[in-house]
């Protein structure tokens, strides 16, 4: 890899090097790296681009690494990953994708990525998103991630984006069975004259199923975003989205909440709040001795990253 | 160390102007501690949000160590060596009380000097300093961080706004005895609490925007008892 990758790298999966493990990266549409180990195993695809990960049953601990970068112009990447994970896994995934773009022309990534986690396993997954470089050239991020709960298995994703991607969308459909529980956490940070949409589909199947979406962004400038989620609970399940969205400059963001409780025994809570930063917040930390900027910097990233 | 000069504040309600402190004149010498009382209105927050620089005087100057706060920020003024524990905690979503700490004493602590800020004001660190500074506290938590994140700053002058107010199951006798240590600075608390009355080395009496009275206060016992502070003192007796 070459020092753009190596950098893109370590943003998007906060990786100073290759790590050991399971690892399949993907650079402008080709593999650089791919192992599988004794317990994961990785698999390309046949009929299109993408990758099949198997995690064997009982695996605990371990992790797999799929980060794809791109660091041409011009360049439109689609890819299909598949997670399948057996009974009684305790696995990390980073997944994720870096765009640096020093031309004037668009570059997109399109990730579709479906986890089928099996009975009483648990996934926790990170995605990272990064938008860099000179060019005038966009850099364009649609994520769509499907996920697959079954009876008492468990899923925690976070998914972060912080400014430089021009535009994304970013689409999750879920669906729960029994005693399944998923945890969603979404930063985003959007500027200039970036547009960020979101979409989250969570349908609660089974028994004692749980969501809880948390979405905290923050838009400055120009930018715009735009907030979607449909909790379906058609059982006795539980649903909580939480959208927190601060607007700065001429910014704006739209949230749409629907919640539909089929099975009159669910229970679907939708919160949302968008506003500027309180002025008694900034006022606070200016007591303190900071300026106002540096106290508006402060609060973000807090909110954020907090 | 501070000076107010003819400070008055008057703000337009339904079209007539309406004074709320009229031409304060006000000497503060170094290492006492002031308590500013009165009742209800009287413009006691007003005067204190006035020199740190929230709200700004009408007409008047303040002058702090030989400067001039007029035009100067509210973080330009705390960086002079003022500080501001407000009557209502700041709650954010995010920050944590760690941040808070470091932000207040311009430095990264380590968990010992976390500890150390934090114990004063009766919390334990371990359980603190990694909590959002944000509404899962109580009111009685928040008022508590707020006071530490001030005197961890060690100011040569500190501003309290009724900081008794939803003081928690901690005792009101600590929070008197850590006004009373606080012998290096200068220290002004608006109060209408008998305690923190009694600390006092000397009691502004301010009422309808003027000041009343200035005194100790055995001197100023009477005049307080003539005023609704009567009746606000009462309630926590």
């Amino acid at each position: 890899m070459n020092k753009i990758e190596q950098a893109l790298l370590e943003k998007i999966s906060n990786l100073h090097k290759i790590p050991a493990g399971a690892v399949n990266i993907r650079s402008n549409g080709e593999v650089v790296k791919r192992t599988s180990t004794s317990e994961i195993e990785i698999v390309p695809k046949n009929d299109k681009s993408g990758i099949d990960v198997f995690v064997k049953p009982n695996v605990v601990g371990k992790s797999v690494h799929i980060p794809v970068l791109i660091t041409v112009g011009g360049f439109d990447d689609v890819v299909y990953n598949d997670f399948y994970i057996a009974e009684n896994c305790d696995v990390t995934i980073v997944a994720g994708c870096g765009i640096h773009n020093s031309t004037c022309n668009t570059s997109t990534h399109n990730g579709i990525h479906c986890f089928h986690v099996s009975k009483n396993s648990k996934v926790k997954y990170f995605e990272s998103h990064v938008g860099e470089g000179e060019g005038s050239g966009d850099k364009i991020l649609n994520p769509i991630t499907k996920i697959y709960l079954e009876s008492g298995s468990q899923m925690l994703m976070e998914t972060i984006q912080i400014e430089g991607v021009s535009s994304s969308i970013r689409k999750t459909f879920a669906s729960l069975k029994d005693n399944a529980k998923l945890s969603i956490s979404e930063k985003l940070l959007t500027t200039d004259f970036q547009t960020a949409k979101t979409q989250f589909d969570v349908n609660l199947l089974g028994e004692n199923s749980s969501v809880e979406v948390k979405s905290r962004s923050v838009a400055k400038n120009y930018s715009m975003q735009e907030f979607k989620s449909n909790i379906v609970g058609k059982n006795q399940c539980f649903g909580h989205v939480e959208c927190d969205g601060i607007v700065l400059d001429e910014a704006r963001i739209i949230s749409t909440p629907k919640i539909d409780a089929v099975d009159n025994n669910a229970s679907l809570i939708h919160e949302a709040a968008i506003g500027k930063i309180a002025g008694e917040e900034l006022t606070k930390l200016m007591t303190l001795g900071l300026t106002k900027q540096q106290a508006e910097e402060m609060i973000i990233q807090g909110f954020l990253m907090g | 160390m501070l000076k107010l000069e003819n400070v008055s504040y008057v703000v337009e309600e339904n079209g007539k102007n309406k004074t709320i402190l009229d031409n304060i004149n006000l000497d503060f010498d170094d290492k006492k501690l002031y308590v500013i009382t009165g009742p209800n209105g009287s413009g006691k927050s007003t005067l204190v949000k006035i020199i740190i620089g929230i709200e700004t005087p009408t007409t008047g100057n303040i002058v702090f160590n030989g400067i001039s706060l007029d035009g100067l920020e509210i973080n330009e003024r705390a960086n002079l060596g003022i500080s501001y524990a407000f009557q209502q905690p700041v709650k954010f979503k995010g920050l944590k009380v760690r941040d808070l700490l470091d932000c207040a004493t311009g430095k990264k602590n380590d968990f010992a000097s976390l500890c150390h800020y934090l114990s004063v004001v009766g919390l334990c660190a371990r359980d603190y300093v990694d909590r959002p500074v944000d509404d899962k506290l109580s009111g009685g938590e928040l008022k508590r961080i707020e006071l530490a994140m001030v005197l961890c700053r060690e100011s040569k002058l500190n501003i309290f706004d009724e900081p008794e107010a939803g003081i928690d199951l901690w005792s009101f006798d600590n929070l008197t005895k850590i006004f009373k240590s606080l012998s290096n600075s200068t220290n002004i608390i608006v109060s209408h609490q008998k305690k923190i009355l009694e600390i006092a080395d000397e009691i502004i009496l301010l009422k309808n925007g003027k000041i009343e009275k200035v005194g100790s206060y055995y001197q100023m016992l009477p005049y307080i008892q003539n005023t609704q502070c009567e009746k606000l003192r009462g309630d926590h007796e």
